[in-house]
C-alpha cells in the first residue's frame, strides 16, 4: 500500500519541511503520495509534483482548508487515510495540531516526531527532551506519525513528475473559524532551515540588545533564535524559541550567547554540527556540549566578534 | 460553567533522567515526581476563570497509579475544587488517556477542558487533540491567551511563524503553551484546605475503556553523547577555529 505525506504550505509555496517528510516516507518502501489541502493552492500542487520520489499529488482546494484549521483538515485526512498504510506529516505546529485528531478519528495511535524508520512498523523517537531514544513498534493498521525534520535529509525539490489529482473536500463542521495571524517578518532565513543560528538568552538583558546578534547574523547569513527565558522576558517573539517545547534545530553552526544550557534548551539544538557558547560563567552547562567555548562577558565579546568577522572579510 | 483540567504526574523537569541499564525504560526509582509543567499552567488558567466569575467549579483529573493522588492534591491546593483519579498500574498511551478522559467528560459535562500541550516525559503532544476528536469538539492548541464570550472562545495560539487567533464554539478543548500564564504556588493554608477536598476514584473498567497500548516499546537507549570541546582564549582564536578548523564560516 502507498503512504501519504501531508504537505506544509501557505497556499502559495510548498514549505521545505515537506521535503524531509518525503524522505522518511520513501524509507517506508512504498509509493509516496502527497496531499495539498488549501485554498487557491494549485501552484503548491505543481511544486509537490516536482519533488523527487513522489508518485501522486492529491489537491483538495477548498475555502475550508485555507487556514489549516484542525477540524476540517482532520475530517479530510481521515477520509483519505483508509487507502494508505501510513500518513506522515512534519512535526510543525500546524501538523502537530491536526494529526493526533486524525489518529483518534481512526482509532489508532500517533507516533510523534520520529527520528528514524527502522521498518514499516518500527520507529525511533526521542522522549524526555531527547535524553532517551525509544524504539517503538506499532500494531495499528494505519500508522499516523509526525517526522522530526532535522533527522531526515530533504528530498530533491526538482526531478519528479508526479500525477496531480484533485480530491473532493470533506466539508467544514463549522465549529471553528480563523480570526487573524501576527507573523514575525524577517529577511533572515527561517530557524528550522538556517545553516547558521545565533541565539540569545537571559544574559542579553533586554530586547534592545538583540540587534547586536542580528548584525552578526547578517554577516553569517544566520537566523536569530532565543532561549525560553529570553522569550518569556519579552526580548523577542515566541517563534524564536529553541528547545524541547520550541523549535528543534540542527544547523552547521549554533552560537549560544548568554544561554546557560538547560536540558530543555539543549533538547532543541544539541544535534547541531558545531556549537559555540559565549557565557561569562565557566560552570554553565552549555560548555559541556560546546565545541568551542568562550568564557567572557557577552557585551564585550559580541562586538569583538563583529569586528573580527569584518577583519576576515565577512 | 464547569472546567475540567488534566494533570499528569511526571518526572520533575529538573531531574536529569537516566536510561535503565537493561534498556527497558528510564530510571524512576527514588526520582522526584511533579505535576507536568504545562498542566500547572492549565490549572492556573482555570483558577483565573473562576476568580473572574466565568467558571464555577474546577475538577482536576489524573490517570495512572495511586500516587497521582498527590498530583491532584497539588491542583486542589492551587485552587481546584475536587479531583477525579482514574487508577491503573497499566501503561497508558495518549489514545487511552483521551478515551478515559472522554468517559469522565460524559459524566461531568464540563463546558471547557484545559490540558497541557505536551507531557514532558513522553513528549507526545497528542492527548488534547485526540480528546477533541473523540468528543467532536473544536480545539485550540498551544494557547497563549484565552478570551471567553458567550458560547465562543477566542484563543491566541503560538505557531511556528508567530501568533494565530481562532474562534471556536464552546464546549471546547484548549491546550496550554508556556506563555499563557505564570502558575501560582499553593499557600500553606490552601495546602491544608486541599486535604479535605474530595477525590473520586475510578478504574478504566468502571469507565468501560480498553486501554491496551497500541505501541510496544522495544528498547530505550541513551542518545549519542556529545563531548565538550575546547575553551578558546579570545574572540580572534574563536573566529580562526570556526574558519580554519571547523570550516563553518
Ligand atoms: C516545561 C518546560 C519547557 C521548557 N522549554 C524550553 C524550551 O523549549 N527552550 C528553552 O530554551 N528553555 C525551555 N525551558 C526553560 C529552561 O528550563 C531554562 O529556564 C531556560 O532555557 C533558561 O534560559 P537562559 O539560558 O536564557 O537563562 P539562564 O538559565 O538564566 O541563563 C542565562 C545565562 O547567561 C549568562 N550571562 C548572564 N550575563 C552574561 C553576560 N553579560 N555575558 C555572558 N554571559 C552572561 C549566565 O552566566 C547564564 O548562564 C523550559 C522549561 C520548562 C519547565
Ligand atoms: N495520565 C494522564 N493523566 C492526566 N492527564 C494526562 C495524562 N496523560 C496526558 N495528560 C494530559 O494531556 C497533556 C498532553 O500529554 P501528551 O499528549 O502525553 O503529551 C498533558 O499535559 C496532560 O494535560
Amino acid at each position: 500500500m502507498s503512504v501519504l505525506v501531508i504537505s506544509e504550505h501557505d497556499n502559495t509555496e510548498l514549505k521545505e519541511a515537506t521535503l524531509n517528510v518525503v524522505t522518511a516516507a520513501i524509507a517506508l518502501g512504498s509509493d509516496v503520495h502527497v496531499l495539498v489541502a488549501g485554498a487557491g493552492c494549485a501552484a503548491v500542487g505543481e511544486a509537490a509534483a516536482k519533488v523527487a520520489g513522489v508518485a501522486k499529488v492529491l489537491v483538495a482546494d477548498d475555502a475550508a482548508y485555507e487556514y489549516g484549521l484542525a477540524e476540517p483538515m482532520a475530517d479530510l485526512i481521515k477520509g483519505l487515510a483508509a487507502d494508505y498504510s501510513a500518513v506522515l506529516a512534519p512535526a510543525t505546529t500546524s501538523a502537530k495540531n491536526i494529526m493526533p485528531r486524525v489518529a483518534a478519528l481512526l482509532d489508532v495511535a500517533q507516533i510523534s516526531e520520529i527520528t528514524e524508520v527502522v521498518s514499516e512498523d518500527t520507529f525511533v523517537r526521542p522522549i524526555y527532551a531527547g535524553n532517551a531514544m525509544a524504539t517503538v513498534q506499532s500494531s495499528d493498521a494505519i500508522k499516523i506519525m509526525t517526522v522530526r525534520g532535522t533527522a531526515f535529509e530533504k528530498a530533491a525539490a526538482e526531478g519528479g513528475s508526479a500525477v496531480v489529482e484533485s480530491v473532493a473536500a470533506a466539508g467544514d463542521p463549522g465549529i471553528s473559524s480563523f480570526v487573524g495571524r501576527e507573523l514575525s517578518k524577517s529577511e533572515r532565513p527561517e530557524l528550522t532551515s538556517a545553516r547558521v543560528i545565533i541565539s540569545g538568552g537571559r544574559g542579553m538583558q533586554s530586547g534592545d540588545n538583540f540587534p547586536m546578534l542580528e548584525r552578526i547574523a547578517d554577516k553569517l547569513g544566520a537566523a536569530v533564535g532565543a532561549s525560553r527565558a529570553a522569550v518569556d522576558a519579552g526580548f523577542v517573539p515566541n517563534d524564536y524559541q529553541v528547545g524541547q517545547t520550541g523549535k528543534i534545530v540542527a544547523p552547521d553552526l549554533y552560537v549560544a550567547v548568554g544561554i546557560s544550557g538547560a536540558i530543555q534548551h539543549l533538547a532543541g539544538m544539541k544535534d547541531s554540527k558545531v556549537i559555540v557558547a559565549i557565557n561569562k560563567d565557566e560552570e554553565a552547562p552549555i560548555f559541556q556540549v560546546a565545541d568551542f567555548g568562550l568564557v567572557a562577558d557577552l557585551f564585550k565579546a559580541v562586538p569583538e566578534l563583529e569586528e573580527e568577522l569584518g577583519k576576515v572579510g565577512l | 460553567m464547569k472546567v475540567l483540567v488534566a494533570v499528569k504526574r511526571v518526572i520533575d523537569y529538573n531531574v536529569k533522567v537516566r536510561v535503565k541499564a537493561d534498556n527497558t525504560g528510564v530510571e524512576t526509582a527514588n526520582v522526584k515526581m511533579s505535576m507536568n509543567p504545562f498542566d500547572e499552567i492549565a490549572v492556573e488558567e482555570a483558577i483565573r476563570l473562576k476568580e473572574a466569575g466565568t467558571a464555577e467549579e474546577i475538577v482536576a483529573v489524573s490517570m495512572g497509579p495511586q500516587q497521582c493522588q498527590e498530583t491532584i492534591r497539588t491542583a486542589l491546593a492551587m485552587g481546584a475544587d475536587r479531583g477525579v483519579l482514574v487508577k491503573t498500574d497499566d501503561e497508558l498511551q495518549p489514545l487511552a488517556v483521551a478515551k478515559l478522559m472522554k468517559a469522565v467528560v460524559d459524566e461531568e459535562q464540563p463546558g471547557l477542558i484545559i490540558l497541557g500541550k505536551q507531557a514532558i516525559d513522553d513528549d507526545s503532544n497528542q492527548t488534547g487533540q485526540m480528546l477533541a476528536a473523540l468528543l467532536g469538539w473544536p480545539q485550540a492548541t498551544f494557547a497563549s491567551k484565552i478570551e471567553l464570550a458567550g458560547d465562543k472562545a477566542k484563543v491566541t495560539r503560538e505557531v511556528d511563524g508567530g501568533l494565530e487567533t481562532i474562534e471556536i464554539n464552546m464546549p471546547c478543548i484548549v491546550t496550554t503553551d508556556l506563555r499563557l500564564n505564570e502558575p501560582r504556588y499553593a499557600s500553606l493554608p490552601n495546602i491544608m484546605k486541599a486535604k479535605k477536598k474530595p477525590i473520586d476514584e475510578k478504574s478504566p473498567e468502571d469507565l468501560g475503556v480498553d486501554t491496551t497500548p497500541r505501541l510496544t516499546t522495544l528498547k530505550v537507549e541513551e542518545p549519542p553523547k556529545r563531548e565538550a570541546g575546547v575553551i578558546v582564549e579570545d574572540v580572534a582564536q574563536l573566529v580562526d577555529k570556526l574558519r580554519n578548523e571547523a570550516g563553518v564560516i
